[in-house]
């Protein structure tokens, strides 16, 4: 019997195209647009301007906070312009254009593939270097990981929990990573212990990544602090909250972080981004972006620089189809679709979904049926229906006290609805203002 | 003889509960000013929030409370109910000139050409929430008509042609419900002008002139012209988009006439006499033109407000 989450989730079909794919370098674009807020946090302050030269690996814009992260450049080139332009957000930021020349890098990034597996196990020099290489959650929430190092005074960390579930559907970037960089990853995995301080880590993936679990299993046959989780395939099994109680069986109490319960999750990719930016010094500029869709002819993982935009991506996975209705950053979940195909990639960018018409038409929504499935699939025990009416009628106070703030818009909601009804785009709303109206109560 | 006993005691209980009542009832009197009634019944009834309380008997009560009206003003009953109002108060009524709804975005399908699908709920709330809209203006209107739900008055409709929303000046009580719905801010409420005309900028777009009227044919885009024209200081320039002020503007229109992109609307007028009638503006050079004179009407704009 494998481990998995107690409550909710759904079975969305899987239709992981590109899982045999391997990793392919997608050739160099000729501009990049790297926007200045690409995390969680506070956006990074720009430190380059208009002609200014830069080379791979640069620091381009410092980290405006605590909670923030610095932005590199990703390629080699000279600043075109520092302007607004809309991002997968759909919304314009700020953000810097680079015109590509050549492929130069700084100095100190050390380029080659080979494996290094010793590493200053200081805790503090760990986390330094993470900031310094704007490492941020490559899961999809971009929370900047030097700060989920550093757990708040009076906790502390017993354990890490390496999550390598990828349970959306389509995707495969993560899939692919631990089957080609599985050594990487498992270093990376010791330095995010060493800076934690813990000496367990578990890596939780799901059953339909046999290989994947074979391979990190072989990997670390002889060492007993790192231990390989098969989990039984649910989604949304790559929540934080859900991975921890699939894991250790642990419950993150309403409103509280992982670490209440001793737990510090981060992404397969985010460890192997830790890897190369301590035993590299390679900051965080490119990463793997899975191109997939049912009629898309060539669905491929591509190593991606950061700020690429998406339809070169398209073009190297053999271009747009014509029957598309959808071009989703992301997975189908919780990815979101995108208004123009020349949006860049950023750090959270995992996937790129391009989705057949047909496919992508929602529903015209209906009543209320008060079948209750909405109830029996929510993984945080809310009640989603209940959540939508109190959004749409502006009843705050009440989605408060309904717990609005612990939802995790994984989508199973909507995803199950035989009404078809907007479930989340309501529940999200209503999410945003509580978490306004809680904010400014704050201050 | 049973039934004059059950007669008895029955009213016996009775006589007994009414008056244990009446004292209980005095006891735990709570003193409430009649004249929160008399104010209430005066009032419209619409429970709309216009006033900025949570309905009627609320503002009839802060009415009773307070030491003068200047404050408090009822949009939906106007002076005549604020003059009864006072009346009963024993106060004096301030008048106030009557407002009206006016919707800030004038780029309807044909203008403003859609570039993106939304298909998720229906509301602009929800829209708003996810991304910039389905055209290439970031300011303007999201058609989903959350504006004219949230009327209570019936006094907002979306038009089909165009896909904005438009106000029945009639109709309209100028409560704010729709401005609080717009995730836009694009409904202001203007002062009402005598035959109900009205002259603003329908326009939000704070855009570069060049970015604005990419995306929108009939955007502000800035060029300060009608700024320059004003005789009255009626119009101010701000991140690239110019506000009339509905307090110092004397419909004299002529800002109508000098804006190159028809970005401010005239309602209500009569005719143009065809001596006055310019030819129309042509809409070909538009885009590299926009972006040229604005630098310079910017800064004459910082001269003028320097010689003030």
């Amino acid at each position: 019997m494998l481990k998995t989450f107690k409550i909710g989730g759904v079975h969305p079909a899987e239709n992981k195209f590109s899982a045999d794919k391997a990793i392919e370098k997608l050739a160099l674009p000729k501009s990049v647009f790297i926007p200045v807020a690409q995390h969680i946090g506070a956006p990074a302050q720009a430190l380059v301007k208009k002609g200014d030269q830069v080379k791979v690996g640069q620091i381009i814009a410092q980290a405006g906070g605590f909670v923030s992260a610095n932005i590199h450049s990703s390629v080699s080139g000279t600043v075109k312009k520092v302007d607004l332009a809309t991002d997968a957000s759909g919304y314009p930021k700020q953000g810097i254009f680079i015109d590509v020349e050549g492929d130069e890098w700084e100095d100190t990034i050390i380029t080659d593939d080979k494996l290094i597996e010793k590493f200053d196990t200081d805790s503090k020099t760990i986390i330094d270097k993470i900031n310094a290489a704007g490492i941020v959650g490559l899961g999809g929430a971009t929370f900047p990981t030097h700060v989920k190092l550093m757990p708040p005074p009076g906790s502390k960390a017993e354990m890490l929990i390496i999550n390598g579930v990828e349970c959306e559907p389509y995707l495969t970037a993560d899939h692919r990573l631990m089957l080609e960089k599985g050594q990487e990853i498992l270093v990376g995995t010791r330095i995010l212990m060493a800076a934690l301080g813990v000496n367990k880590a578990y890596i939780g993936i799901e059953n339909n990544k046999k290989d994947a679990i074979g391979r990190l299993k072989e990997l670390t046959a002889s060492e007993s602090s790192i231990e390989i989780v098969p989990l039984k395939v649910k989604y949304p099994q790559g929540g934080e909250k859900q991975l921890i109680k699939a894991v250790t069986g642990r419950e993150v109490p309403s409103g509280a972080l992982p670490i209440a319960v001793g737990a510090v999750v981060s992404n397969v990719g985010t460890a192997f981004a830790v890897y190369e930016a301590v035993q590299k010094n390679k900051p965080l500029i490119e990463r793997v972006v899975t191109v997939t869709g049912k009629s898309v002819s060539k669905p491929s993982n591509f190593m991606v620089r950061v700020g690429t935009p998406v339809n070169e991506l398209i073009d190297a996975a053999g271009g747009l189809p014509e029957d598309t209705g959808k071009v989703i950053s992301g997975g189908p979940m919780m990815g979101k679709a995108i208004a123009s195909l020349d949006v860049p990639v950023t750090k959270g960018t995992s996937g790129i979904l391009i989705m057949p018409d047909q496919d992508a038409k929602r529903k015209t929504s209906q009543n209320c049926i008060r079948c209750g499935r909405c109830v029996t699939v929510c993984p945080m025990g809310l009640e989603p229906f209940l959540l939508m009416t109190v959004s749409e009628r502006q009843i705050w106070d009440r989605a408060e006290s309904d717990c609005i703030m612990d939802c995790i818009e994984c989508g199973s909601c909507s995803f199950t609805c035989p009404a078809d009804r907007p479930l989340l785009d309501y529940i999200r709303l209503g999410k945003g203002k509580v978490g306004q109206i809680i904010r400014s109560r704050k201050k | 003889m049973t039934i004059v006993y059950t007669i008895v005691s029955l009213s016996a209980i009775g006589t007994l509960a009414a008056v244990i009542l009446y004292f209980v009832a005095q006891k735990f009197k709570v003193y409430e000013d009649p004249r929160i009634d008399d104010v209430e019944k005066a009032l419209p009834g619409a429970n709309c929030g216009g006033c900025g309380f949570a309905g009627c008997r609320a503002f009839a009560e802060s009415c009773v409370k307070a030491s003068d009206l200047s404050d408090l003003f009822c949009p939906v009953g106007g002076n005549d109910c604020m003059t009864g109002v006072a009346d009963i108060l024993g106060m004096e009524a301030v008048v106030q000139t009557p407002k009206v709804a006016v919707v800030r975005c004038n780029g309807g399908c044909d203008q403003r050409p859609k570039t993106n699908q939304f298909d998720g709920a229906s509301s602009c709330a929800v829209a708003a929430s996810l991304y910039s809209g389905e055209t290439g203006c970031q300011y303007g209107c999201l058609s989903h008509g959350d504006c004219v739900t949230a009327c209570d008055f019936d006094a907002i409709h979306m038009n089909p042609e165009t896909g904005l929303p438009e106000v029945i000046d009639d109709k309209c009580v100028a409560c704010g419900a729709c401005v609080d719905a717009c995730p836009k801010n694009l409904i202001e409420l203007r002062k009402k002008a005598p035959k109900d005309r009205k002259i603003y900028v329908s326009c939000r777009n704070e855009d570069k002139g060049g970015v604005a009227k990419k995306s929108c044919s009939v955007a502000c885009i800035g060029c300060s012209k009608c700024f320059k024209v004003c005789p009255f200081d009626a119009i101010t320039m701000a991140n690239n988009l110019a506000y009339i002020d509905a307090d110092k503007c004397k419909l004299c229109r002529k800002c109508v006439v000098e804006c190159p992109t028809n970005a401010i609307v005239e309602l209500n007028f009569p005719p143009r006499k065809p001596k006055t009638d310019l030819p129309p503006k042509p809409a070909a050079k538009t885009v590299e033109k926009a972006a040229a004179p604005k630098e310079s009407a910017t800064d004459s704009q910082t001269e003028n407000n320097e010689t003030k």
